[in-house]
């Protein structure tokens, strides 16, 4: 019972903030919205009792990804700021509105009349051990990840210098 | 719990909201935010697949793990390049960009 009253807290936060994400003209607001969309996720995650997949949310989202979009707001654009530049154009939000809710009804049928074996209903509400997680994460055998995660700390390294070398500014010849 | 088609229908409208922002919009960074909804979408189903229906493996975590940190290098790499196009083309609407050389 507290579940679902949790999640349906959590489903209108999402969704609200979400649609006021993309309708907004201001991108400081949809930057701020996104930050709300974000916990919201992260709390899904909680309520799903992933409690160390809502804090990497947390900290690497709303707490990373979100400070980098609010620096290239403040650094890129005075006018999409004060809300002057961006308008709406009424053909395009249209066929925007259509796709969308072919897509989305499209999406949902499929899913809501598909039958699942819902294994998981049965499983009480104890959360994943860490000791289990990161286990899993380093260990080297059958379903453990450690080229994954090798692989993804390479990744994000070549992006960090990638994302220096094109932002830099040219030095004068 | 809640039954798991709820998670669906919830992650469903999250990524089909993503997807009419990012029709929608012309500012390249509002774009940018659009298409973070809509990884976050694909993350909430892959934890609700794992934890609901299979929820003695952990396939869907881990998946869901890379894939924070892959959206998380994916978006400072966009807000680099879009710096250097506001830089060189002095506007940060996708219209602007006429030739990717100049």
């Amino acid at each position: 019972m507290a579940n679902s009253i949790m999640f349906c807290i959590l489903a209108v936060v999402i969704l609200g903030s979400a649609v006021m994400c993309v309708t907004t003209t201001r991108i400081m607001r949809a930057a701020t919205f996104m930050l709300f969309v974000l916990f919201g996720v992260a709390g899904l995650y909680f309520l799903l009792d992933y409690t160390y997949l809502g804090a990497a949310q947390i900290s690497v989202y709303a707490g990373g990804v979100t400070m980098i979009y609010v620096f290239a707001i403040q650094l890129v654009s005075k006018r999409t700021l004060q809300g002057l530049t961006e308008r709406m154009k009424g053909s395009r939000i249209l066929w925007g509105g259509l796709l969308a809710l072919i897509g989305c009804v499209t999406v949902i049928l499929v899913l809501w009349k598909n039958q699942y074996v819902m294994a998981g209903m049965m499983t009480p509400d104890v959360e994943v051990p860490m000791k289990d997680i990161g286990q899993a994460l380093v260990g080297a055998g059958k379903y453990e990840y450690v080229l994954a995660f090798e692989f993804i700390s390479l990744f994000l390294l070549a992006c960090i210098i990638g994302g220096l070398m094109v932002a830099r500014k040219e030095d004068n010849k | 719990m809640v039954p798991v088609q709820y998670y669906f229908v919830l992650s469903a409208l999250l990524f089909f909201i993503g997807v009419f922002g990012f029709i929608t919009r012309r500012n390249l960074i509002a774009m940018l935010i659009s298409v973070e909804l809509i990884l976050n979408a694909v993350d909430i189903n892959f934890a609700v697949f794992n934890r609901l229906l299979f929820p003695s493996s952990m396939e869907g975590m881990f998946m869901t793990l890379f894939s924070i940190g892959v959206s998380a290098a994916e978006s400072a790499v966009a807000i680099a390049i879009i710096i250097n196009v506001y830089r060189n083309f002095k506007s940060d609407s996708v219209d602007s960009i006429k030739n990717m050389k100049w």
